[in-house]
């Protein structure tokens, strides 16, 4: 796979301020670089998905930009202001949103965020009102005045982002928003995250889902053992990936490299093949072409044990992107966020 | 969901140019009481956190009079006035230990990353919960002279006295519970900090003047009895409630509390402040 670095080309559109600006940032846990030199850029207005699996690094970047965590070397600047230096002022122009809930389960909803106004400097009446307001457009006036373990994940989460909404920060961060929903309720989180920002706001969210990220991101950055492993609008990183995946096993696994020409001919693109099982794995353009597929193999007489058609997951991704996961060869410390793939 | 209230946050204008460089000291104080009334609500929801401060001032006054009184003083009654102001020590720097396995608690919560990321004073989300604690050692302290008087003590500095002894208990739980909350921001679990603070406890209260009196000690312990704040801070209420008079004592009290603050309070807020 040669075609995955030209996918970093993307920058944000040229002229426009950046909400987050990041160059070179590390966090070191112990022997473990969890943030590996992330240079990221997100201009304002946009949605900017930060995707990659667990463990990846993706909440500890969140973290350091949110100043919960010291930065360790690197630049981050919100707005222009310096984290490192300035956190009290960066902490004026976001709002955060963890993976956990991050409101009291002790109190009420309405309480939560009557609370959180009345500390960032709202005064009694204005705190009241802008909790009401909030209850009600996250259709949580019902559930006011429950206890917070009466909650719902779902209606936990958008309290959780409510919390994050009362001065109406320029930036928000959302970690994880739709982690262990249900669809309808992601659906509804969806939707929401997209209003924001018609509003005006800027979103950097965390997902570990690619479907997610290409719902709602206009660019996506996946990253893997705390580095940048591409760049780009979901399209260029769909496009990497074809739009689903065709996986396919061969009744006699003695002909699965003669299968695997077959379908390199038939699609154009390069196929893997775990020659052992005689299953082939390979990016479809679109899911009709597994058709044609099957007409070339019958052609050639080869016949199939099954086959299955997929959207392409995370793990394909990565497979598209780095070969074969994330190999241990990137660790190449001159390039930050183009990455090689070799 | 509709979000057609929120009004465009700004766009046209630089963000980071509406920002205040700094929290003043009056938005501070007011966090501390948003957070203070934060904590009084989730005591008021569970109760049961005031169990220490109900039982043990009823439990060890009599416990400690009927045991050692005879063979301190000779008589229970003669025994209540060296022990009520020890015991009040003890209760407020028991329910003050609280403070730090609270802290610890509340810490492990996903809420705190939230306060951490708002622009708020450090010291708040620290002190709000301090400051909620003044009524536990009010109810420790009243409680414990309500249960000296039932067994026959009575104080000799009347009402004025009593008051003025329980005020300078108050304060000195809040001082001196800045080591636990300190204690809370360094410690991995709850449960350490329970153990630590047990261990700090009991050499301050037992090694100090609270239930016996100095000159019965050997003299290189009588050394560390007369330095130790809970020494100065039971002879003080010793003076206010059995003779209603603020002696030297007093000052050397508030003097200690404010020498304990300032060495723990900003060691407790930059660990905090540092805490992943």
């Amino acid at each position: 796979m040669t075609q995955t670095q030209e996918l970093i080309s993307s920058r944000p559109p040229a002229g426009s301020r950046l909400a987050v600006h990041t160059e070179d940032l590390v966090k070191t846990f112990g022997e473990t670089r969890a943030v590996d030199n992330i240079c990221l850029d997100v201009a304002e207005g946009e949605i900017f998905g930060v995707l990659g699996p667990n463990g990846a690094g993706k909440t500890t970047v969140l973290r350091m930009l949110a100043t919960l965590l010291d930065i360790d070397s690197g630049v981050a600047q919100i707005f222009g202001v310096d984290v490192a230096r300035s956190p009290h002022v960066v902490r004026q122009l976001i709002g955060l949103t963890g993976q956990y809930a991050s409101v009291d389960e002790g109190l009420t909803a309405l309480e939560n965020l009557r609370l959180f106004g009345r500390l960032q400097g709202l005064s009694r009446a204005q705190a009241r009102s802008t909790a009401d307001d909030l209850l009600t457009q996250f259709a949580l006036e019902e559930a006011a005045n429950k206890p917070l373990a009466k909650f719902s994940g779902g209606m936990r989460r958008r309290l959780d982002l409510a919390a994050s909404l009362i001065t109406r920060p320029p930036l928000i961060f959302l970690d994880e928003p739709t982690t262990g929903l249900d669809p309808r309720t992601r659906g509804q989180m969806w939707t929401t995250i997209r209003s924001l920002v018609a509003d005006g706001a800027t979103v950097l969210l965390t997902t570990q889902y690619l479907d997610e990220a290409d719902q709602l991101a206009d660019r996506i950055a996946v990253i893997d053992h705390g580095r940048t492993v591409a760049e780009g609008t979901p399209d260029e990183l769909k496009s990497s990936v074809g739009v689903s995946t065709l996986q396919l096993d061969v009744a006699s696994a003695v002909q699965g490299a003669e299968a695997a020409r077959v379908i390199e001919a038939v699609l154009g693109t390069e196929v893997h093949l775990a020659p052992e099982q005689g299953r082939i794995t390979v990016p479809l353009p679109a899911a009709d072409k597994a058709g044609d597929v099957l007409v070339a193999l019958r052609a050639a007489s080869i016949s199939v044990a099954s086959l299955q058609v997929s959207k392409p997951s995370l793990d394909e991704v990565f497979l598209a992107l780095t070969g074969s996961g994330v190999p241990d060869e990137q660790n190449d410390p001159t390039s930050s966020t183009v990455q090689e793939t070799h | 969901m509709t979000t057609s209230t929120l009004a465009p946050a700004a766009v046209a204008t630089d963000p980071a140019a509406r920002t205040t460089p700094h929290v003043t000291l009056s938005a501070g104080l007011s966090q501390t009481f948003s957070l203070a009334w934060r904590a009084l609500k989730t005591m008021q929801r569970n109760p049961e956190q005031l169990f220490d401060v109900i039982v043990q001032p009823l439990l060890f006054t009599a416990m400690f009079a009927y045991i050692f009184g005879g063979a301190i003083s000779g008589s229970v009654a003669d025994y209540l006035p060296l022990l009520i102001p020890g015991i009040l020590a003890q209760t407020s720097l028991t329910a003050c230990m609280a403070t730090g396995v609270k802290l610890r608690e509340d810490m492990d919560k996903g809420v705190f990353d939230r306060f951490k990321s708002l622009p708020i004073a450090r010291t708040a989300p620290i002190a709000g919960p301090m400051v909620a604690d003044l009524l536990r050692y009010f109810i420790a302290a009243t409680l414990t002279f309500f249960t000296g008087i039932l067994m026959g003590y009575r104080p000799g500095g009347g009402v004025w006295g009593v008051s003025g002894a329980i005020l300078l208990v108050v304060v000195a739980g809040w001082s001196l519970a800045w080591i636990f909350a300190w204690l809370g921001t360094i410690a991995r679990s709850a449960t350490s900090v329970q153990g630590i603070s047990m261990m700090i406890m009991f050499p301050l209260t037992f090694l100090s003047n609270a239930f016996v009196t100095v000159d019965t000690l050997p003299s290189w312990l009588q050394t560390f009895v007369k330095v130790n704040p809970v020494s100065h801070i039971v002879t003080a209420v010793r003076d206010l409630a059995n003779n209603g008079t603020v002696g030297a004592e007093v000052g050397w009290a508030l003097f200690a509390c404010a020498v304990v603050i300032a060495i723990f309070a900003p060691l407790a807020v930059r660990r905090y402040s540092r805490s992943v």
